[in-house]
């Protein structure tokens, strides 16, 4: 970081609008749980979880629902006490609206606890079991992106890391779940951070908080104070500095190689709220069946932060939240730079929704696209050192070829590009649909492979059979034109008339 | 339960947020930036500096607006509403001596936004920059009327031809009379210099730098005022429509040749501050070089080709047959700008500047 990388490049991110305040300084509400819950069955990164339960049966609050089901998954738990009423297809948290598997629980009123169990002395386990239990709280990265939190801390074992990244960032703008839970629950948390050093066996937890949120800071500075190898570090406000690669390089220095982990510079990162969520797994025995939502936007009358059962329709939080002002241009769960936009209200919240966004027009300030002016803005706030204007050009080319080449695979689809962009290019969409094209070729070429691999044994098989057939042939020939060969000496006495010394 | 009814007309793409900037209101800063050294030189040159302006402008837009139509472009109203026709138009305009009969803005206007511009694919597209190939081929093709400059005489002084006579002067194309003929700055150096004069001497009379700052002199109208065209391009600074590297580095590459060879030589070179303050150097590093389209992306880049175009500048002044240069560096330089994009790529994060993978650290302990 000298004067060059300053003046040439390394003032990547930007810097919107926040929009964090008042939802962040409302204080936190729970909601209550609602007549009936829609448990999706994909709250978590990989293969669906594999229901457990029948239609009808009762379940308690916490009792597993659902098994996880391959290597990356996760377990999913009853929101509630209750009845299953159905397990089938409801419309997907996901701008497709394209129906998931879930199972409706049907709320007894009760809110009962299945019979739970805390670790006293979690400290005295081998890293092994943590993640072990960890796993069967169904808990995931809270961040986001929803990778299992277990498989992160085993595989975090495996690999030796020495740092624990924790993300406070939370970069980000409308979003404060993370501050808000930083505030009120900054011992929760720290608690669960010294149990993922356990788990990981890294030395020292690096906490960083963006400096717009002193409140968090400051909570979180207390409930440290104790242990000094967790340290609270405010970094600069500053999207995305949420960002795996930009929070690892602005706190230990190291860049993550492209094709590498975090894990290939010793570090591991979790989410703030991935630690709640592990200190109540492990200190209680609680499963994720709960978290905290930012519910904000222009139209929402009532912004702050509620504490929601997974699986709530998204159309109960906002009415619990106090409705709406008018209605929304956009409905958006996550955050307005990487959030996901719905396409109803009637969908559930899952393990992943870290906030609930009800967008006026004014705020979504949608307008034409129009030819890019090649103005570069793109490219002085690409956190990756892309160039994103090259990259839309050559996907409008259909050049997905051109667009790698220029770095379409390093894309972390923040949305710096598309903010910043006066043309109004939808750089993102762009993107992702380059994306989508080129797994879609990557497995058209591994089936054609496949295919090709196929065809050629077959053809092999088939040579061989033929090869062995005619060998055989061959044989048999020789075999035969030996035995004619050697009748005319053993064989033809037989003809004869009987050797005198056979009949003596 | 239901508060409202939602239901998503379209599946939108992230972000779901927007920074505001928009290509308009980029256009329009860069004319806010051009408008008080063009009112100035307005006053300066009179009604006839005005007409030609009018009339540039308008034939800019009326050929943006044919070559739209003849391209079947739906939103003709809309592209027309981003202003960059008047823009070029605004730039070409500046650039032309300021009692240049009506024929040039038009001729030039074509050239501009039909050949430069249009032909390529329209706005974003041009390879070079439309109103310095207006400028050029204008200069190469119309050489007298492109180079007949006028002593300014000032709105308010008596002699300043009136509404009237400004028209006859820009739609008949009278020549300007004998006695208010002169010659730029630089023409003049280069004039005096072929007739093996030494410019020390020739340039001791007249040619102070405060009035190279004030404007008072021939020239084009963007070459008027230094001081007002300078705070407009602070004020693009400031606002954050161009970056300082382009502009920092055509003074660079104007200004250190000039005084290396001013100080060998004072005879035979110009100094920094005539070299600078003159022709369509202030205008050019900040609102000529800075075009978007024409210019690389990157900062290293960006500071190549203004050291590119400063120097290219003060070769030809210099050495060339012609007293200014501006327009062919820029020119030169737009056609080296894809080459340069090329080579001053940035280092994308977790990669060698080579596109290769970093190289994964050796881990301790393990």
């Amino acid at each position: 970081m000298g004067l060059m990388e300053k003046l040439f490049g390394r003032d990547w991110g930007i810097h919107p609008d926040d929009h964090k305040r008042p939802a962040a300084d409302a204080v936190t509400r729970t909601m209550p749980v609602p007549e009936r819950l829609f448990v999706s069955l994909s709250q978590h990164l990989g293969a669906p979880a594999r229901p457990v339960v029948l239609v009808g049966q009762k379940v308690r609050k916490g009792e597993r629902l659902a098994d996880p089901q391959g290597a990356v998954s996760a377990a999913i738990h009853a929101p509630t006490s209750g009845t299953i009423t159905a397990i089938g297809e409801i419309p997907a948290p996901h701008p497709s609206g394209l129906p998931v598997l879930a199972i409706t629980l049907e709320a007894d009123g009760l809110d009962a606890w299945a019979d739970l169990e805390g670790l006293n002395d979690p400290f005295l386990l081998p890293p092994a079991e943590i993640s072990k239990k960890v796993a069967e709280a169904g808990v995931v990265g809270l961040g986001g992106a929803t990778f299992p939190a277990a498989l992160k801390l085993s595989l975090s074992e495996k690999a030796k890391v020495t740092t624990l990244v924790m993300n406070g960032g939370e970069c980000e703008p409308y979003l404060s779940c993370d501050d808000r839970l930083m505030r009120d629950s900054a011992a929760a948390i720290v608690d669960g951070i010294g149990l993922m050093l356990h788990a990981t066996g890294a030395t020292q937890a690096l906490v960083g908080i963006e400096d717009n949120k002193p409140e968090a800071i400051a909570a979180m500075q207390q409930a440290a104070a104790a242990q000094p190898h967790i340290r609270i570090c405010p970094v600069p406000a500053r999207y995305p500095m949420g960002s795996e690669k930009q929070l690892v390089q602005e706190l230990t220095g190291h860049e993550i190689p492209a094709d590498g982990r975090p894990g290939d510079v010793g570090v591991v990162v979790h989410n703030v709220g991935t630690a709640w969520a592990v200190h109540q797994a492990i200190r209680f025995g609680r499963p994720l069946v709960a978290r905290l939502i930012t519910v904000n936007g222009g139209c929402v009358a009532q912004p702050g932060n509620i504490m929601v059962p997974l699986g709530t329709l998204v159309e109960e939080v906002l009415a619990f939240a106090g409705g709406l002002n008018s209605a929304p241009a956009r409905l958006v769960m996550g955050g307005p730079m990487m959030g996901m936009s719905l396409p109803q209200a009637r969908v559930p919240v899952v393990k992943g929704s870290s906030g609930i966004l009800a967008l006026s027009a004014a705020e979504v300030a949608e307008r034409t696209e129009e030819p890019c002016i090649r103005c570069a803005t793109c490219v002085g706030a690409c956190p990756m050192g892309l160039l994103p204007l090259d990259m839309a050009r050559h996907i409008q080319a259909n050049d997905l070829k051109g667009a790698v080449k220029t770095g379409l695979k390093d894309c972390i689809a923040c949305g710096c590009c598309a903010y910043v962009c006066p043309a109004h290019i939808p750089l993102v969409q762009y993107f992702s649909h380059a994306k989508g094209e080129l797994s879609a070729q990557e497995r058209e070429k591994l089936r054609q492979e496949s295919n090709r691999k196929l065809a050629q044994s077959r053809a092999q098989r088939l040579e061989r059979e033929a090869r062995e057939k005619a060998e055989a042939a061959a044989r048999r020939k020789a075999e035969r034109a030996a035995q004619a060969a050697a009748t005319p000496e053993s064989q033809a006495p037989s003809n004869l008339p009987a050797p005198q010394g056979a009949t003596a | 339960m239901t508060p409202f009814a939602y239901t998503a007309v379209q599946t939108v793409a992230s972000p779901h947020a927007h920074g505001g900037n928009a290509v308009s209101r980029t256009m329009l800063r860069v004319q806010l930036a051009l408008t008080p050294a063009t009112a100035y030189a307005f006053w300066l040159f009179g009604w006839p500096a005005f007409f030609l302006w009018l009339i540039t402008l308008g034939a800019c837009l009326l050929f943006e607006f044919i070559s739209l139509r003849l391209m079947g472009v739906p939103h003709i109203r809309r592209t027309l509403g981003d202003s960059s026709a008047l823009l070029t138009g605004w730039l070409l305009a500046l650039t032309l001596p300021p009692w240049a009969p009506w024929w040039v803005g038009v001729i030039g206007a074509f050239i501009a936004i039909v050949i430069g511009k249009q032909v390529f694919g329209g706005l974003g597209q041009n390879v070079f920059n439309p109103a310095m190939v207006a400028r050029v081929a204008l200069l190469i093709s119309f050489p007298l009327p492109l180079t007949q400059w006028v002593t300014p005489l000032p709105l308010t002084t008596l002699a300043a031809p009136g509404f009237i006579e400004g028209l006859q002067i820009t739609l008949a194309g009278l020549p300007p009379p004998d006695a208010m003929a002169s010659a730029s700055l630089l023409g003049y150096a280069k004039t005096e210099l072929s007739r093996g004069s030494d410019l020390v001497q020739a340039l001791a009379a007249g040619h102070a730098p405060l009035i190279s700052w004030i404007g008072i002199r021939a020239g084009s109208l963007g070459e008027s005022s230094a001081l007002l065209l300078l705070a407009g391009g602070l004020f693009l600074l400031a606002t954050g429509v161009i970056r300082w590297q382009i502009p920092l580095a055509v003074f660079a590459g104007l200004a250190i040749p000039a005084a290396i060879g001013h100080a060998l030589d004072p005879a035979h070179y110009l100094g920094v501050i005539p070299h600078v303050l003159s022709g369509a150097a202030v205008l050019g590093a900040f609102f000529i070089a800075t075009d978007y389209v024409t210019s690389p992306t990157t900062a290293p880049g960006q500071l190549i080709f203004g050291i590119g175009v400063g120097l290219l500048t003060w070769v030809i002044r210099t050495y060339g047959s012609y007293p200014e240069g501006m327009a062919f560096a820029v020119l030169l330089m737009n056609a080296l700008t894809p080459i340069i994009d090329r080579y001053t790529k940035p280092r994308i994060l977790g990669r060698t500047r080579a596109g290769k993978p970093l190289d994964i650290p050796a881990k301790k302990g393990a």
